[in-house]
């Protein structure tokens, strides 16, 4: 149980979700790219996401940038409240209360991704109405997974790596859980280690 | 496939042709005279089975290879396989060509004036085409040479010389720009360059005019006693690539043509060869040819850096340019030199030796053991190859035919290794396989001829179309060729391409060599006249090419890094405009309290950060060319206005959906005070 807390620290090592845009400007190989992390939102090179803002501002979309968006601040310490949680219920050692934390955790994934999908729309819809290109009826949110087709640009929306370390976290949880079952004292012994 | 049967029984006559021949050789009277008929016939028989061949209209050529096709295509989205440096001749750029497909990527502007890329009319650049005779816009770029290490080139730096007003350049090959030029002192035609050193230690500049050292105003008839020829050892640093004179020995008045340094064994020594030893200052054509034999010179360039190191020789009184290129401020700086340290032949005695080599040498090639040492006599009826390990035991021996000026002259027969005998007519150059063979250009008889280097005895040839000057195998001057191609650089094209005027294109061939036959895959087109080129492997080149320059990093002056910086100043008469440009718009864009008179210099930033996004600049009516920005450099334009009223300026490079929205006025009064204006974004 302690190692499924512990695993969500990757979160702070690596970025949950990634956005990839492709155009016949930018092919395969030179294609720009979005990592979002828990704490930061950046390029996947260095100068990817200036570059993708300002070719947003044609459409007359918000640059998007670290500072503006609150999220980023309070994401890490939802994560460590629920590490710490997690370590807490591996301490105690009462099955049930894995449930409540990995209830915590899906229900903190699932908000996640619908103010993902929130953040997505405001992009999307809110821009500026003196945009050079404005095609009626037209919006530019990204999906939240998969693909979709935005004037040019294919954008690709999917889990990163950090996003991998919550599944991570939530099948250990699952597993001790499991285990905790048969209350042998070998078993016993092995849910309380990490 | 018509062509080919055709040209295959033309082969066929020539050999009945010579057995005829043969037969007829210890025949009679009445057997002479058929011969003759016969001959005639035959020659009649040859010419209409050339017209047939030519019937449609197309000349192929002999030995194409049946899938050229293939082997040259290149197909959509896949690239090249070498990159092939190509001199640019009287353009006096340098041009980059993808083997096998024989597409031109790029010219680099090196020793001239391009509008196009704003070389040499910006204020950055040019400083990069100052010399002791001030601004010069045009040169002639004839030699090639890739930096070394161990004898194999390394990616980093280009050599190439400037043959009129002596120079050579180095061009940086992460974003292949010329980024340093050097003149060269007392020098008159810098041809036998700029050939390098193993390790690049040294690039040569040995010149093909002699002229009075320190020039002076004295009779041309008084070429054999007062005139002499400059060698230049240029030092390369190793890590930065910039160039300085090291030292300069003073040789007799000889004319020194081509260059190639040691390897190996043979390290320490720089051969060169030289021909007019005649010292004839007119009709050369015929008094330079009167020799029977002209000279390699072989130099000890070790021993002379010693020798100079000691002190020896004296610190001349002459006058260069020297420019070199800032990567961080985006701008060239030139500076006149004053002195350069000079060797006479009396201060370096034990490090020069000639030898003999028949008739007005050419090229001077050095096989990739170091052993070898090939000359190319234009008017010789061999190619001679010498030996470096003879050679030291014939100066060991002291013998010498005779003495010049100091330099003993070493008996010819003591230093050969060879001679490869009726290799065709006008043997220019060679290179190296590495795998036994040698290929050397014919210009004469317009071939190719391939020999071996055990016995030098002639194994292929095959014709060029025409006039082969100089060819290069990627890697052939070097210990290790990567010996696939070999690419004929050919004086004239006559019929080969569509005929655009009397002034017709010059053009490349390139043959496989990876067989025992070579065979013809392709023309192309070329810029300018190609003299010597050079190619590597473009994995080697390509992983470390620049992409854009950090804006981060730019430190030119002028820089603004970002729109909320532009600004317009004025300095008495001079007008700076801090302009920045970004898909898809100048700032400031709309400028107004410029006056008639003023010098209007538009320093423009392209604040792009991403790759292939250059932005474009240029003034309406502007005795100047445009700028061509890469992202994240700074360019300057100077624009002198001399009327009043509204001029528009614009981007020129097409950068996105919007660029042609990419524009805005400037405000030209006449007289007046009013101020300065310019709009923010």
């Amino acid at each position: 149980m302690a190692a499924g807390a512990l695993a969500l620290l990757g979160l702070f090592a690596f970025p949950m979700w990634s956005i990839w845009l492709e155009a016949p400007q930018y092919p395969k190989g030179s294609e720009l790219g979005i990592f979002i992390h828990i704490n930061t939102i950046e390029g996947s090179r260095p100068n990817d996401l200036d570059n993708i803002n300002n070719l947003n501002h044609y459409i007359g979309m918000k640059r998007i940038e670290a500072d503006a968006i609150p999220e980023l601040k309070y994401m890490p310490i939802i994560v460590l409240v629920l590490v710490g949680l997690g370590l807490v219920v591996a301490g105690i050692g009462k099955r049930w209360l894995i449930l409540v934390w990995l209830g915590l955790l899906i229900a903190a994934g699932a908000l996640g991704m619908y103010d993902f999908w929130l953040w997505e729309y405001d992009y999307g819809h809110n821009l500026d109405p003196r945009a050079a290109i404005k095609i009626e009826g037209m919006s530019y949110q990204p999906p939240l997974f998969g693909s979709a087709q935005l004037l040019n640009f294919t954008a690709h929306s999917y889990p990163a790596i950090g996003f991998g370390f919550i599944v991570l976290g939530s099948v250990l949880a699952a597993a001790a859980w499991w285990l905790g079952r048969i209350p042998t004292k070998r078993v016993e012994h092995q849910r309380i280690l990490p | 496939m018509k062509n080919t049967i055709l040209s295959q029984s033309a082969q066929d006559l020539t050999t009945q042709d010579l057995t005829t021949q043969a037969l007829t050789l210890q025949g009679t009277q009445i057997m002479k005279r058929e011969r003759i008929w016969m001959q005639f016939v035959l020659s009649i028989l040859a010419i209409f089975t050339i017209a047939a061949c030519s019937n449609d209209g197309s000349n192929k050529g002999v030995g194409v290879a049946t899938d050229a096709a293939q082997r040259v295509y290149v197909a959509p989205g896949e690239k090249d396989e070498f990159y092939n440096f190509v001199s640019g001749g009287f353009s006096g750029q340098l041009a980059v060509y993808g083997i096998p497909s024989g597409r031109l990527f790029r010219v680099i502007p090196v020793f001239s004036v391009d509008p196009e890329k704003g070389y040499g009319f910006t204020e950055e650049t040019k400083p990069m085409l100052n010399t002791s005779h001030g601004f010069v816009p045009w040169d002639d770029a004839h030699h090639t040479d890739l930096s070394q290490t161990g004898g194999v080139a390394d990616g980093k730096w280009l050599f190439i010389n400037g043959n009129n007003t002596p120079r050579i350049a180095r061009i940086d090959l992460t974003d292949f720009r010329t980024k340093e030029i050097i003149e060269i002192p007392n020098s008159a035609g810098n041809h036998s360059s700029p050939f390098s050193t193993e390790n690049s230690e040294y690039v040569v500049a040995g010149t093909r005019f002699t002229v009075p050292i320190p020039n002076a105003d004295i009779p041309i008839s008084e070429y054999a006693e007062k005139f002499k020829g400059a060698l230049s050892f240029v030092k390369v640093d190793k890590t930065t690539g910039r160039m300085e004179i090291a030292f300069q020995l003073i040789v007799p008045g000889f004319d020194y043509d081509l260059a190639r340094a040691g390897k190996g064994p043979s390290h320490d020594w720089m051969f060169m060869t030289c021909y007019n030893t005649e010292r004839a200052s007119t009709m050369k054509e015929i008094n330079a040819s009167q020799n029977d034999k002209d000279f390699i010179l072989a130099i000890n360039w070790k021993k002379c850096e010693e020798l100079a190191a000691q002190g020896k020789g004296t610190i001349a009184n002459v006058e260069y340019a020297h420019n070199v290129y800032n990567d961080e401020t985006h701008t060239a700086t030139s500076t006149i030199k004053k002195s350069v340290r000079v060797l006479t032949s009396d201060d370096i005695k034990e490090a020069l030796y000639y030898i003999p080599t028949p008739k007005s040498p050419h090229g001077c090639d050095v096989d990739p053991t170091g052993e070898l040492i090939v000359g190319g006599g234009k008017l010789a009826t061999v190619i001679p190859v010498m030996s470096y390990s003879k050679m030291l035991k014939a100066i060991a021996s002291g013998k010498s035919d005779k003495i010049i000026d100091g330099i003993r002259v070493l008996p010819y027969k003591d230093c050969l290794a060879g001679e490869v005998q009726r290799p065709g007519l006008g043997p220019l150059h060679t290179e190296f396989d590495g795998k036994g063979f040698a290929y050397t250009s014919m210009f004469v008889s317009s071939e190719i001829v391939k020999w071996s280097l055990k016995d030098f005895k002639v194994v292929d040839r095959i014709p060029t179309y025409y006039s082969i000057g100089h060819l290069s195998i990627p890697g052939g001057n070097s210990t290790k060729p990567w010996g696939k191609y070999v690419i004929a650089y050919n004086k004239m094209t006559k019929d080969r391409y569509l005929p655009t005027g009397p002034e017709l294109t010059q053009s490349a061939q390139l043959y496989d060599i990876s067989g025992e036959k070579m065979k013809l895959l392709l023309d192309f087109p070329t810029i300018g006249e190609p003299h010597y080129a050079v190619a590597m492997p473009a994995a080697l080149i390509m992983k470390q090419s620049r992409k854009m320059y950090q804006l981060m990093e730019n430190k030119h002056p002028y820089v603004t890094r970002k729109e909320a910086d532009t600004k317009v100043v004025r300095n008495g008469n001079d007008v700076h405009v801090y302009m920045t440009s970004i898909r898809s718009h100048l700032s400031p864009d709309n400028i107004e309290g410029i006056r008639v008179g003023d010098k209007v210099y538009w320093h423009v930033t392209n604040l792009e950060q991403d790759w292939d996004v250059p932005h474009g600049f240029a003034v309406i009516g502007n005795n100047n060319s445009e700028l061509l920005i890469m992202p994240g450099e700074t360019c300057t334009l100077l624009w002198e206005p001399k009327k009043a009223g509204v001029f528009p300026f614009y981007c020129t490079d097409f950068c996105s959906a919007l660029h042609q929205e990419m524009q805005g006025y400037a405000r030209v009064s006449n007289g007046g005070s009013a101020p300065l204006t310019w709009n923010k974004k």
